[in-house]
């Protein structure tokens, strides 16, 4: 054989072998690196590893959720109204009422003048984020605007808040390579995808729970209504109190209904200060959730139960008090959360408070669920599809082209090694329409060849010698090929840019299929000319 | 073997043929689209909630349909779905239906509950094993031990059963059970279940004669989000293909490739209209390969028309359209005929999920390098004819580049 025909076969050889070992091969642990398989099953094993499958073949849910950043806005509001409130009485400067406008702004009323420079100086050192300016047609009053950039980062900061939050709480429920990342353009939505899992509700509830847990002194209560326990008070609440409604906590467990509480407003432990959650029988031997605390949280929390012996200590979830026990002596680092809980529910709960409360509540916007056998049955059409168009297409060549026609079919093969090696070396997601791409490739690919031999068969009838037909075939046909590839690796492009999912599968598996399909079209098909050219007599024919 | 062996047709002549029959395409799927009042979209587009159902028997659409009513699921629409044997159906509620609830799923629920209600109901107590997951299976398995795997340790004994669950569930999911098994002896075949395995689940699982197969919900928001950007993401591929191929040829080549590509857009979604089919996302992503391929069998003919401008300067350019075109025919009939012998086996035997994916594509084949010949070429004739030059020695652009080419 040819030195130089030597060289590309070996060249062809070392790829085929990289391909093959890139898709048998997965490392199990630390001491392997190669990773060869060392018995059939193993190496069945390592393909499944090596090919991953997207959620349309494997199974599994895809979600689309949307956080609503005004709510982290909006606390930042609340934060703030409170804190310029107590600047405000700290400098002695009178006002009359402070509301708030929308989520970026507050109304302060009943401001005199002559605190008018003061107010002015405390909020460009207090409050940086914040604007004051005055309000047309009232002299008394100020209105204080968030800044545009600080609204923004305070949403932005949600977001990721938000996304590793349920990250944590997937992770914990044991989900199987989840992928959560950002969806569309700015308009803070995040995709889900969680591999076989096929009911989704539970997820979908531990990823909604906002967890937002403070423990706070009760005042009084428990009343009926919110207007008895307002009434009690004559119809004014007292100063740092709020009231929130939760359920009637009696001794038979039975009896529902609501109970309003009358709360006092700072909370003696938040969400922050836990260390740890965990589900645990309480002294009845039903299920619920012990709590530990940081040390910091441990000073606060022994100061406000010591402080506090005999009466109440509201436990609130989401601004519902949950039960409301009470303080029978100083307690510092841990306590208990009691309720109706299945074993189940206090599991949920405690996974909950360990990942942390979200900054933001969700909104479910889509949700999609693939069955696990819809996914193996589309797998077999598939391959059912692929194998028939393959054959199909290398009978024809095989008929049409004769010999070249094996030609043909070798580069095709090879071909589709490339392209599955090559999804296994990304790591690409395999997807239905992913394997509706391979398929096209095997349509579109072949396309070179018979570009090829196309100009070959016109070469020969113009009389030229077999060997420079098939240079010139090679030659002019070399152009075309680029041309028509990068036309459709274009189209995947943006394919790639604005799809999702199987989308994204069908992008990469066209564009891996058609960048293998110039090495193959081009450079094995012309190692196989070359090598049957020097093989044959001069002057025989090309069977093509 | 050649199936065209110095074919000598008078492509250009024939053009107003091919305006007719282009016409008439358009016309059709423009009148179909017409009288159904827009296209028709896929859920994607529309949002809604579709549930996919399979059961052991054909299934009584009119009991579900009365069961749906039942549950104030009066709109909801059922349609058969996939081969007769395959006892599937499509159960589909509009966005409208549940516009009233918050929770995005409160459709599916509703859907669910009647389901139950009308086929799934088992003896109380017992979990149904046609919609239990593995996990669910394991953890009857470990509490009721049929193997006797507790003296060996719980952790070897969680994951022993974890396996034989899955295995279980996967007999179950495979085809051609695909996710439903009418009798529990059916598992036998599964490798480690013995009959004190069968017996547990006999005792603990019951068989209802319906699966859930596939959900999809997709809420206003996105739906409309999706049928902007389809929009967008449409124009930008045509955006593209027409700076690339400005770029490789000249600007009017660049024209009457995207026009010939447009058409072949409108033509399939006349087509679509025409024969009622649905489109949704993977569609969209069709029509673009489609418009990646149209540009490819477009630029083959341009690709030799240039070359023969570059040889024959002095050739009326009708000729040389036809010549070049001749001389790719066998090339443009054949890469065509074996793509779309590749997407025709995808069409056949894909299965229902990728089925509006590969009809577009067996459909944009074929009209793609139709309209190579008889919309891209005629458009470039017509242009050099309005200016008058019938020779193309006459332009002076391509002369200037000819001879910088000469000179280098």
């Amino acid at each position: 054989m040819d030195t130089k025909v030597r060289i590309r076969v070996i060249v062809i050889a070392a790829v085929i072998v990289l391909c093959f070992l890139g898709v048998i091969c997965y490392p199990h642990g630390e001491e392997e690196i190669v990773g060869f398989p060392t018995s059939f099953q193993r190496m069945k094993e390592n393909v499944r590893e090596r090919i991953r499958l997207g959620l349309d073949l494997k199974g599994g849910t895809h979600l689309v959720l949307q956080v609503q950043v005004e709510d982290a806005v909006n606390i930042t509001n609340d934060l703030t109204r409170e804190r310029l409130q107590d600047e405000m009485r700290a400098k002695s400067i009178a006002f009359a009422d402070v509301q708030k406008g929308d989520s970026t702004h507050i109304l302060i009323k009943g401001i005199p003048q002559e605190k008018s420079t003061e107010l002015q100086s405390l909020a460009s050192e207090q409050f940086p984020d914040w604007d004051l300016s005055r309000v047309t047609g009232d002299p008394t009053a100020r209105q204080v605007a968030l800044r545009a950039s600080a609204a923004a980062g305070i949403r932005n900061q949600a977001l990721l808040q938000a996304m590793n939050t349920i990250r944590n709480r997937i992770d914990q429920l044991g989900v199987t390579e989840p992928t959560i990342t950002e969806y569309g353009r700015g308009d803070y939505m995040l995709v889900v995808q969680l591999p076989s899992v096929d009911d989704p509700s539970r997820v979908k509830d531990i990823i909604q729970n906002t967890a937002m847990l403070t423990l706070k002194i009760v005042q009084d209560g428990p009343y009926a209504t919110r207007d008895a326990a307002l009434a009690a008070h004559g119809g004014v609440l007292p100063p740092d109190t709020e009231l929130l409604p939760g359920k009637r906590e009696s001794a038979n467990e039975s009896s529902g209904g609501e109970a309003w509480y009358l709360i006092n407003r700072i909370a003696a432990v938040t969400g922050r200060d836990l260390r740890d959650a965990q589900p645990r029988p309480d002294e009845n031997g039903r299920p619920s959730v012990n709590f530990t605390l940081t040390r910091d949280g441990a000073v606060r929390f022994g100061r406000v139960t010591g402080q506090n012996i005999g009466k109440q200590l509201a436990i609130i979830l989401d601004n519902r008090v949950f039960s409301a026990p009470t303080i029978q002596g100083q307690i510092t680092d841990n306590g208990r959360i009691t309720g109706s809980f299945t074993q189940q529910q206090a599991s949920d709960l405690a996974l909950v408070l360990r990942s942390g409360a979200l900054p933001a509540s969700i909104k479910y916007l889509e949700e999609r669920t693939v069955g696990p056998s819809l996914g193996a049955d589309s797998i077999r059409h598939g391959v059912v599809a692929s194998i028939v168009g393959l054959v199909a297409v290398m009978a024809f060549m095989l008929v049409y082209y004769r010999g070249s026609g094996i030609n043909a079919n070798l580069a095709l093969v090879l071909n589709l090694l490339i392209l599955v090696a090559g999804l296994a070396y990304f790591g690409a997601v395999l997807t239905l329409p992913g394997i509706a791409g391979v398929i096209l490739t095997v349509g579109m690919g072949v396309d070179s060849n018979v570009l090829i031999f196309e100009r070959i068969r016109e070469e020969l009838r113009l009389g030229k010698t077999v060997g420079s037909a098939v240079s010139g075939g090679f030659e002019h046909a070399f152009h075309t090929i680029i041309d028509t590839h990068v036309t459709t690796i274009v189209s995947a492009l943006i394919l790639f840019t604005f799809g999702t999912g199987p989308i994204r599968g069908f992008a990469v598996t066209l564009t891996i299929g058609l960048l293998a399909n110039l090495f193959t079209s081009v450079f094995v098909s012309r190692v196989i000319f070359d090598y049957v050219l020097t093989r044959r007599e001069k002057g025989a024919e090309l069977s093509i | 073997m050649e199936f065209f062996h110095e074919p000598k047709i008078d492509w250009m002549g024939k053009k107003w043929y091919f305006i007719g029959l282009t016409m008439v395409l358009l016309v059709a799927g423009m009148v179909s689209i017409a009288l159904r009042r827009g296209l028709t979209y896929g859920i994607d587009f529309r949002g809604g909630t579709l549930v996919y159902v399979k059961f052991t028997k054909a299934p009584d659409l009119d009991a579900i349909r009365g069961q749906l009513r039942r549950e104030n699921l009066g709109e909801a629409t059922i349609q058969r779905f996939g081969g007769a044997q395959e006892n599937e159906v499509i159960i589909g509620l509009d966005l409208g239906a549940t516009a009233s609830s918050n929770a995005l799923d409160a459709g599916k629920r509703a859907i669910v509950m009647a389901l139950e209600g009308l086929f799934g109901a088992g003896p109380a107590g017992k979990v149904d094993f046609n919609n239990a997951s593995p996990q669910t299976v394991a953890e009857h398995l470990v509490v009721a031990d049929p193997l006797h795997l507790a003296s060996k340790g719980s952790d070897e004994a969680m994951k022993a059963y974890r396996e034989l669950a899955e295995a279980l569930v996967n007999y179950r999911n495979s085809p051609p059970r695909s996710g439903l098994i009418g009798d529990l002896g059916e598992l036998r075949s599964v490798a480690g279940a013995t009959p004190a395995v069968l017996e547990t689940l006999g005792k603990d699982f019951y068989l209802s004669s319906y699966a859930v197969r596939n959900t999809e919900i997709v809420g206003p928001k996105v739906g409309s989000d999706l049928r902007r950007q389809a929009l967008y993401v449409t124009l930008a591929g045509l955006g593209a293909m027409l700076v690339y191929i400005w770029f490789r040829f000249e600007l009017i080549y660049g024209v009457a490739a995207v026009i010939a590509t447009f058409h072949d857009v409108l033509i399939t979604i006349g087509i679509f209209s025409l024969l009622n089919k649905e489109i949704s996302l993977t569609v969209i992503a069709a029509l673009l390969t489609l418009v990646g391929y149209s540009m490819n069998d477009t630029i083959v003919v341009f690709d030799r028309i240039r070359e023969n401008v570059r040889l024959n300067k002095r050739e009326n350019f009708f000729d040389l359209v036809n010549r070049s075109i001749n001389q790719t025919l066998s090339r443009t009939i054949l890469t065509s005929g074996l793509t779309f012998l590749a997407v025709l086996s995808l069409y056949l035997f894909g299965g229902e999920v990728i089925h509006g994916f590969a009809l577009t594509l067996v459909i944009g084949v074929i009209i793609g390098t139709y309209s190579s010949i008889a919309i891209a070429s005629p458009i470039l004739v017509f242009f050099y004819q309005r200016a008058g030059k019938t020779r193309m020695s006459e332009k002076p652009r391509i002369l200037e580049r000819e001879t910088a080419d000469a000179r280098r």
